[in-house]
């Protein structure tokens, strides 16, 4: 089976306070830890992880800029055979739509029977699968934590509501959104790293796959962001403050009148 | 401006809560305009559905089909793009059916997509101004859209209280209008999360553990800490999808709702998939070493600290009470 997983470069929220800039307009982003979108990582090791037992070949792509290329080779470092990297000053400012757009032309370059995406990214959003199945005409399903493969056709399971599995039959070619806890991303050392450091990722611009500048980017984006600010949520939590010995006290206080010791 | 739809979630006969926040989101959306609710589905089940809609909105369309028994989103969407006339502002909620609808329909309906969507600041001629989060919920941000030419908006659940709307409008039959409803997934079945050794959902007091446990083996503190205070063991999404403690315990949208008494969140960020599983207005208390957390907007009682230094100091102190 040819698996094509769509990842991203994010900021780390695990190892980041994201705070914002004094423009109001970003986040602060130097000094950022940048990571693999955690979703994508799954995508990643579930896509090798059929390849195990099916054969067939892993590509990950990603829309992004020299600094994106390093979570290509990160993700061929766990075992995906080619990478590619979208890249085009034609892309940049695009929006959910305008990344399926450039996806979708990468999609068409190859031969692939099942494209992965995360479930979400950094802006939370979840919606470059589904734009990207409807553009291609692919049977979609989302939040996908199963996937036994079939001839010419998957079982899926999809995460729903309360720890409930939803289990589809989707034909092929398909495009899923893989939901964290799927598998057990394998981990990747340093020494996997640098044996793929040397391998070649192609850069494609827009022309290269048939995308249309005019379609993509920020002057085609229909949703775009006005600023960042921190909602004024009230008051929030009362802080409690002092040495570690006193805020146990005080915490000891609460949960006594709260009923939570027993 | 299009004429505006919400898209009604039901089961067994009942409307999903969010069947009355969606309205409550239209009309800051388009103030003053009529909401229409489109429900499909088939037989008595979707009858009674329509019924009690017909109360609360201005129209209820009706879609009766027989491969509409289950809401397969791509089954769905097919239905909605023959239906719903171009142009409309397409309203859904942003849970585990309408992210898997709606990023789709958009494109289909040839409109924008808005997703997760938390808060409305306003339209603007046919520009709407929509608040997201990023980032886990650590920022804010405020979204255009011009939504003159129509959207599909995904609202996050819980965010739009319910506010008693009333209208009174008749169920327009429009199963004529579905068209081809074949498509390339089919529904099989659900199956039932399996039930746990502690049965979380019925606990009054929680201690609940999050990514800031940092290692399998640090889990140990926090039973201690359990056991001090005669709490139950719960958890966020990551220590699941880490396979350190079983389904069973996860609290959130994809897992578990409770609804203790004290729940203390220890080194869990809150995002609203976690939030979401906690109901009954429990007293939080938040421990965390990020100030930035989105569980301090609601703990009534936070901590800045690492839990792995601050659990064992306080079991020892609880222990000597």
């Amino acid at each position: 089976m040819e698996i094509l997983v769509c990842v991203k470069r994010v900021p780390d929220t695990s190892e980041n306070e994201i705070v914002i800039n004094s423009g109001g307009n970003d986040i602060e982003r130097d000094d950022l830890v940048y990571s693999v979108n955690e979703w994508d990582n799954y995508a990643v090791e579930e896509a090798i992880q059929i390849v195990d037992k099916v054969g067939g070949s892993v590509t990950v792509v990603t829309v992004g800029d020299d600094e994106s290329e390093e979570v290509l080779r990160r993700e061929m470092a766990m075992g995906a055979n080619n990478g590619i990297l979208l890249t085009d000053d034609a892309f940049e400012g695009s929006d959910g739509k305008g990344i399926a757009t450039i996806l979708k032309g990468a999609v068409e370059k190859g031969n692939y029977d099942l494209i992965l995406t995360g479930a979400q990214a950094d802006a939370g959003a979840a919606q470059v699968g589904g734009m990207l199945a409807a553009m291609l005409d692919y049977p979609y399903a989302s939040l996908v934590n199963l996937i036994e493969a079939g001839d010419g056709k998957l079982m899926i399971g999809r995460e729903i509501e309360g720890g409930n599995q939803e289990m589809n039959e989707i034909e092929l070619p398909c495009v899923l959104s893989i939901q964290t806890g799927i598998n057990e991303p394998r981990y990747v050392g340093i020494r996997g790293i640098r044996k793929v450091a040397s391998v070649e990722i192609p850069e494609l611009g827009a022309a290269d796959i048939g995308v249309d500048a005019s379609a993509v980017g920020e002057a085609a984006a229909k949703v775009k962001r006005v600023d960042y600010f921190v909602p004024d949520t009230g008051e929030g939590a009362e802080m409690l403050t002092g040495s570690t010995e006193e805020i146990i006290d005080k915490l000891i206080e609460y949960l006594k009148a709260k009923g939570g010791l027993k | 401006m299009g004429e505006v739809f919400a898209y009604i979630k039901h089961a067994q006969g009942v409307a999903d809560d969010s069947a009355l926040e969606l309205i409550v989101a239209a009309k800051k959306i388009a103030p003053g305009a009529p909401v229409t609710a489109v429900v499909t589905g088939t037989g008595a089940d979707l009858d009674k559905v329509c019924t009690a809609m017909a109360a609360v909105y201005n129209a209820v369309w009706k879609i009766d089909n027989a491969a509409l028994a289950y809401p397969n989103a791509e089954v769905v969407r097919k239905a909605l793009v023959n239906v719903v006339p171009a142009g409309s502002i397409v309203l859904l909620p942003h849970d585990t059916f309408g992210m898997d609808l709606g990023p789709g329909l958009s494109i289909k309906m040839n409109v924008p997509f808005v997703a997760d969507i938390v808060g409305v600041d306003g339209v603007d001629g046919g520009t709407l101004k929509a608040v997201r989060q990023e980032f886990s919920g650590q920022v804010s941000t405020h979204v255009s859209c011009d939504i003159s030419g129509g959207a599909v908006m995904n609202i996050r659940g819980g965010v739009f209280q319910a506010d008693g709307s009333a209208a009174g409008g008749a169920v327009v039959d429009k199963s004529g209008e579905a068209g081809d409803l074949s498509a390339k997934r089919k529904f099989i079945e659900v199956v039932a999360a399996e039930a746990g050794d502690v049965d979380i959902t019925k606990s009054e007091v929680l201690v609940s553990v999050g990514r800031g446990i940092e290692d399998q083996e640090n889990l140990e503190i926090v039973f201690e800490l359990a056991k001090a205070m005669g709490a139950d063991v719960s958890c966020s999404r990551p220590i699941v999808d880490a396979k350190w403690l079983e389904k069973s315990r996860q609290v959130g949208t994809s897992g578990q709702t409770v609804k203790p008494k004290v729940y203390m969140a220890m080194g869990i960020s809150g995002s609203f998939q976690h939030m979401g599983g906690l109901k009954g207005n429990p007293f939080i208390v938040a421990v965390n070493k990020n100030t930035k957390a989105p569980i301090f907007q609601v703990a009534d009682v936070g901590i800045e600290a690492n839990i792995l230094e601050f659990i064992p100091e306080l079991t020892e102190k609880i222990q000597e009470l």
